[in-house]
């Protein structure tokens, strides 16, 4: 084990991957000379030189389409968009092309690309800058969807992506680039996609989050410990596919749930974790789910309305003791 | 005029021999005929959707594919059924996929718009209008990545002109030398929309010059024609590694799809009158006949061949099954 930041693993699962398969190449605005917006391919265009370190220019729809074509063919793309925003413009590319290949082929064709960078709640990058983009993506079939929580999900779950033979939208985040934390040194170690993880075991109440409203929540968890109130904290990792056995299983124990979530609620991943809980485990709830959700609204700049848009701790600690007072079933 | 190349026999007056002739007209029958009965077939009930028929430009198709190897790339848009069968797949899949059956050569799942074929390097038909040159140039990219010296033909319409990814196609392929040909398949009409409702710059070769690739323009009815511009532009590419433009001059003697089968409200009747003078079929018999490359009695057999083979091309897509309920939800992903 090493302690290292979440920017660190990242950049170790990328050195690693591009170390053991000459077919990994890493591709995207400033990814090379300028060793990436975010630092996350620091060095990389040293050791392994530009052709497999790409700089492209401003052309999220062309270099998109280029991974796509590259990885029909046999190699293994991985394309930063400096931030996940900038992946509206290559939308097309990646429902229409990257995730139906396989299938509108009938099976010749596969697309094993990971489109990484970072997306979410960001520090007063306003409307345009600061959105939970995933929401976007787990909505087709054909995509698999990741949000790494941990500087070891990062690396586990990167290095997961990159030997997927599908297309992989791997979504971190601004804000916890320089989270420090414990990363196996391993070179196998890899995460499987569409495994939750249990970060907190408890008793009483079932809470679902991940990236930052995770860090959120278990504040929220460690307070509320005080008061005799145990929270079982679940992490997805993946959105899609989504681990629903770990998540019914957690339900199952607890009986109670609240979902976190940073993104704008309607029609969110709050809601559909909360239809899967309501259909599979119903009968084992003693309340109902409740939401904890961005506002639905853009994000604003101002920093006193930028707090109101996304969860905060009062709020997650307000849903948690409702729930947990409540006694519908 | 390069000579074009030849295979076996002597070179006649025309830059090829007999049996390129034969092929070449075989080829260009053998879409013709495909697709006349494709649209029979749209009429019956048979096939659904949209269809999107290559009438009347089949010289493109078999002219520019016919300067290509084997380990070559092709990838094209939705009217693709042309690229598809001159890149060497068996007809009887194609139809097949038209009819959406299981021996279809994408399973049933893709249908017109959507034939792909791995055994022949053909990269599919893509039905976003200008998404599939991004693509193309991506596998210029993995050429090059990979040290091979292939190259990608990539077919569009005039109208993917206007995109955006045709410009950034453009400039990312000359800006990283990378070895594609760019085809445009200038038959005029965005669905109903001319050219000249819909680009500032109608002569499109001419967009090559502003990424500082070599630009050009062919008669796209003319077979030969077609084959000793791309010629030219395969050879270069393939051992420059730089990317070409060409803009073929051609015409689509249907509608834009079988839901507009005239295509009779945004171009006259004596426009498509006059265009079908420009028969490329017609044109090359005609020149092959009066060459003595081919007798009338060989194109009388090579018409009888290929409307034998289209004739079992349908009867085995009729006879093939629909594919199984299960298959709804395979090939979503590819299982590691």
């Amino acid at each position: 084990m090493s302690v290292m930041t979440y920017r660190e693993a990242l950049n170790l699962a990328l050195r690693e991957e591009m170390r053991r398969d000459p077919r990994v190449f890493v591709i995207g605005e400033e990814v090379g000379l300028y060793e990436g917006a975010y630092k996350v391919t620091q060095g990389l265009l040293k050791e392994f030189g530009a052709q497999r370190v790409v700089d492209t220019p401003i052309a999220e729809s062309g270099f998109t389409g280029v991974g796509i074509g590259a990885a029909m063919v046999g190699l293994r793309p991985v394309v930063e968009m400096m931030t996940f925003n900038f992946a509206l413009l290559a939308l097309d590319q990646i429902v229409n092309s990257a995730a139906k290949m396989h299938y509108m082929s009938g099976g010749q064709f596969n697309v094993p690309i990971v489109i990484r960078g970072p997306g979410g709640p960001a520090a007063q990058l306003a409307a345009q800058h600061s959105q939970s983009m995933e929401t976007y993506f787990y909505h087709v079939p054909g995509l698999k969807v990741v949000r790494p929580t941990t500087p070891m999900d990062a690396k586990g779950l990167l290095k997961a992506s990159i030997r997927d033979d599908n297309p992989v939208i791997f979504i971190e985040s601004e804000t916890l680039y320089s989270v420090k934390g414990e990363v196996p040194d391993d070179p196998e170690f890899l995460i499987p996609l569409g495994k939750a993880v249990v970060r907190r075991e408890g008793t009483d109440i079932t809470v679902i989050a991940y990236m930052g409203m995770m860090y959120r929540a278990m504040e929220a968890a460690e307070e509320l410990e005080k008061e005799g109130i145990s929270v079982e904290l679940v992490d997805p990792r993946t959105l899609r596919p989504m681990d629903t056995e770990t998540i019914i299983n957690s339900v199952r124990k607890t009986h109670r749930v609240v979902i976190v979530e940073a993104g704008a609620g309607f029609a969110g991943m709050g809601s559909e974790i909360s239809a899967f809980v309501t259909e599979q485990a119903f009968d084992d709830l003693d309340a109902p789910v409740e939401r904890v959700t961005g506002a639905n609204a853009p994000m604003p700049y101002a920093r006193n309305l930028e707090k109101l848009k996304t969860p905060s701790k009062d709020k997650i600690l307000a849903a948690i003791r409702r729930v947990c007072n409540m006694n519908g079933g | 005029m390069a000579k074009a190349p030849t295979r076996g026999g002597a070179p006649s007056a025309l830059g090829v021999d007999a049996a390129v002739a034969k092929r070449l007209l075989t080829d260009m029958l053998l879409i013709r005929r495909f697709e006349e009965k494709a649209a029979e077939a749209y009429t019956l009930g048979k096939i659904g959707g949209f269809l999107h028929l290559y009438i009347g430009e089949e010289a493109v198709a078999v002219g520019a594919t016919s300067m290509l190897r084997p380990d070559d790339y092709a990838i094209s848009a939705y009217r693709e059924h042309g690229h598809c069968l001159a890149k060497g797949s068996d007809p009887k899949r194609a139809m097949a996929e038209l009819f959406g059956r299981r021996d279809g050569l994408s399973k049933g799942k893709g249908g017109s718009m959507h034939l792909f074929d791995k055994s022949t390097n053909f990269l599919g038909g893509h039905a976003i209008v200008g998404a599939h040159l991004p693509i193309a140039a991506g596998v210029g990219f993995a050429i090059k990545y990979q040290g091979g010296d292939q190259v990608i033909i990539c077919s569009f319409g005039d109208g993917a002109v206007p995109e955006g990814e045709f410009h950034e196609s453009m400039n990312l392929a000359a800006l990283w030398k990378l070895p594609v040909i760019f085809l445009c398949e200038n038959n005029r009409y965005a669905m109903g929309t001319s050219i000249e409702r819909a680009l500032a710059q109608t002569e499109i070769w001419k967009f090559g010059q502003s990424y500082g690739i070599p630009g050009e323009r062919v008669d796209g009815m003319d077979v030969l024609a077609v084959r000793e511009t791309v010629g030219r532009a395969v050879a270069r590419t393939r051992q420059q590694k730089t990317p070409s433009l060409i803009e073929a001059d051609t015409y689509r003697f249907r509608g834009h799809s079988m839901r507009d089968p005239a295509g009779a409200v945004y171009r006259t009747k004596e426009e498509v009158e006059r265009e079908k003078q420009r028969d490329p079929i017609a044109q090359f018999r005609d020149k092959v006949l009066t060459a003595g490359l081919l007798s009338e009695a060989d194109v009388r057999a090579i018409e009888k061949d290929v409307n034998d083979r289209i004739d079992e091309a349908v009867a085995f897509a009729d006879a093939s099954p629909e594919p199984p309920g299960e298959w709804l939800f395979t090939d979503i992903y590819k299982e590691s």
